[in-house]
């Protein structure tokens, strides 16, 4: 039964990245690359982040304190990978022709797709350090049925748990795609306005989730989820005439928009 | 803006068999063919070519760099797996010749010097027996070397094996009568002596070789006591920087003698991504014919590099293969070593943490390789990056994650 609950909760949170990392990234061998260097980057916004919460030793169980600076930092570091993938896409498209099918073309051909990776990284990070200590314990022994406070009794930490990290991993996606697209494609005003977006949006839900039951937090972050998302996919050039196609599947006939 | 086309991602190495080509290894010297593309006869302008030579080591460096993060991956998977659920492997108690120190006494300043005396020791025996080596294979005492590497391999693939089959067992409480166990252990260990030593399916072979490494690396985690095994981690990264990178170092007089004689260096100790002849056996025919083979070498470095080449072309079925990357085994068991150890002591956040760390040294590396294109340690960068991040994680993120963990909170 335990065991149940283990493979149930590492499905629902890491499923997702599992498909997307296994279908979209796995293939290209710069797209492996530059995920792990994505999580590289969080890994090391984390440690700085720990350092700050070991050193302030007082407020070491006053997390509100530690949270918003550990957002910020993780904010920071995206920026810098931002930067990072933007100096190396201008360095290959000096390199790479125009006109050889290589893998290379990844980073010139559409400018989301390191955005996408970014956020992929940065979000499969998160999640794995959320929920590998839950999940490490949750097939152990004496783990089933953990009650919370809740007049329902329900086993609800690990669900809540699971729903969390999976949610994070996504929001990650939908903040490294805004955020690369507001640090190496678009100019003011539109970029100030979606790096403000992100860093509200990630504060919001984080500074949330400090409150004793998690489903306040739950449901913020999945309207959250469910704005970036809508805001990610215009971003990256969809719209309703898209969606439209791809329903309807007329082939071949494709044109773009009028405007 | 561009449509989602799925890029496909096809290896072209058959169409460029004239490419440039890295290889890194640690603890048996290295080497490294730099080969220039032909110039003869381009119809196409020069700045095209000169393009396509930029973009080819970046191109090849990924491929490089994925073709040995997959094998890297699944050895570090093998022993991960292996400690966590084995625990034969993580019993102390036992301690090899070289480690005479045990650290037994609860005092800090004992186990420090308990453990940095163990190290000198163990790196004593290394730097010994590399001289060693260097020194056999300068006089050509091939058949002695390829007899040391022999019975070395046949220890790795029957009594470790066999150990680590009886371990498994055990641990999942299986029962197996002996003729089954005689029956698996000698099919598996000669079959891995033929694949490794001879010829074989290079899938087979590249198992076998991360098998082995994985065993020999299960090996050093059970049997160095705990303080020891970090700080031989950081000694063998020390040493493999000075052996590889100084002109007097035994592994780049291995690396030097090679290229000179035009040999490659013992395939029972490298993990290659392509096929490779074991040409220690060859050595000795080509030793007759070696006087032919130098004046058919035209002189300029171009074609005379081609050359060397194509007649190190290995098997005659896979012409599309012609070179790729190659990694130490000491590198892989190492590496294991380190993840494996931090598997054992901390959480998975550390291991997570030592894993990605040494995978990005793994491309580092490889990324200073495709710049430098000669022989280049492979353990330095990865390994300081592996216990920084090991001690950092153990000690600083995961009681702050723990923490997060635990209230529910989400950063």
């Amino acid at each position: 039964m335990a065991l149940m609950e283990f493979f149930g909760s590492m499905f629902i949170s890491l499923g997702p990245a599992i498909a997307l990392f296994a279908l979209s990234i796995a293939n290209n061998p710069v797209k492996i690359i530059l995920f792990a260097a994505a999580m590289f980057f969080w890994l090391v916004s984390l440690l700085i982040s720990s350092c700050l919460w070991r050193a302030v030793v007082p407020l070491q169980q006053v997390l509100a304190f530690s949270v918003p600076f550990a957002v910020i930092l993780q904010e920071m570091f995206r920026f810098l990978y931002c930067l990072l993938l933007k100096k190396a896409s201008v360095g290959f498209e000096k390199v790479v022709s125009p006109d050889k099918d290589d893998t290379l073309k990844v980073l010139t051909r559409n400018p989301h797709t390191m955005g996408y990776i970014a956020g992929l990284g940065f979000g499969v990070g998160s999640g794995l350090y959320s929920i590998s200590n839950i999940l490490s314990s949750i097939s152990g022994p004496g783990t089933v049925g953990i009650e919370d406070d809740s007049p329902n009794r329900s086993s609800k930490f690990i669900l809540e748990s699971s729903f969390m990290s999976l949610c994070f991993i996504l929001l990650h996606i939908c903040w490294g795609m805004l955020f690369h697209a507001a640090a190496a494609i678009y100019n003011k005003p539109y970029n100030i306005i979606l790096i403000l977006y992100v860093i509200f949006s990630h504060m919001l839900v984080s500074l949330l989730s400090l409150i004793y039951t998690l489903l306040p937090a739950l449901i913020t972050a999945y309207a959250v989820l469910c704005v970036s998302f809508i805001i990610a996919f215009y971003v990256a050039g969809g719209s309703l005439h898209n969606i439209k196609h791809l329903i309807k599947r007329t082939s071949g006939n494709w044109e773009p928009p009028k405007d | 803006m561009s449509s989602s086309t799925r890029i496909s991602y096809s290896n072209r190495m058959d169409e460029l068999n004239t490419e440039g080509d890295v290889e890194i290894r640690c603890g048996e010297g290295s080497r490294s063919r730099d080969v220039e593309p032909e110039r003869a006869g381009a119809p196409e302008s020069e700045r095209d070519e000169e393009e396509e030579e930029d973009a080819m080591p970046l191109k090849y460096g990924a491929d490089s760099v994925i073709k040995l993060f997959v094998p890297v991956t699944l050895c570090m998977m093998v022993v991960v797996a292996t400690i966590k659920s084995v625990s034969f492997y993580t019993e102390g108690g036992q301690y090899l010749i070289y480690t005479p120190f045990h650290e037994e006494s609860p005092d800090v300043g004992t186990k420090i010097w308990n453990a940095v005396a163990n190290a000198a020791i163990l790196i004593g025996v290394i730097v010994v027996l590399t001289i060693f080596l260097v020194v056999l294979y300068k006089y050509r005492c091939y058949r002695f070397i390829q007899g040391w590497l022999i019975v070395s391999t046949l220890i790795l693939v029957f009594f470790f094996a066999f150990m680590y089959l009886g371990e498994v067992l055990r641990a999942y409480n299986i029962a197996m009568d002996y003729i089954t166990l005689a029956v698996v252990i000698w099919n598996f260990g000669v079959v891995g002596m033929v694949c490794i030593h001879w010829k074989g399916p290079l899938l087979l072979q590249q198992a076998y070789l991360i098998l082995i490494s994985a065993l020999m690396a299960l090996i050093f985690i059970k049997y160095l006591p705990d303080w020891t095994t970090w700080v031989i981690l950081g000694a063998i990264s020390i040493y493999d920087l000075v052996a590889v990178l100084c002109p007097r170092g035994p592994l780049r007089v291995l690396v030097e003698t090679a290229q000179e004689r035009n040999e490659s260096i013992f395939p029972a100790l490298i993990y290659s991504s392509t096929f490779m002849v074991p040409t220690v056996a060859t050595m000795a025919d080509r030793e007759e014919e070696g006087e032919d083979h130098n004046s058919s070498n035209p002189e300029p470095n171009d074609s005379g590099s081609t050359a060397r080449i194509q007649e190190e072309e290995p098997v005659a079925d896979h012409p599309e293969e012609s070179s790729g990357v190659k990694l130490g085994l000491g590198d892989f068991i190492f590496y294991s070593v380190l993840v494996g150890k931090a598997s054992s002591v901390a959480d998975w956040n550390t291991t997570l943490a030592c894993f990605i760390s040494i995978l990005v040294g793994l491309c580092l590396t490889l990324l200073l390789l495709a710049v430098f294109r000669k022989a280049l340690p492979a353990l330095p960068i990865s390994i300081t990056f592996g216990l920084i991040f090991y001690l950092s994680t153990a000690y600083v993120i995961s009681p702050f994650s723990q923490t997060l963990a635990a209230n529910q909170v989400y950063i």
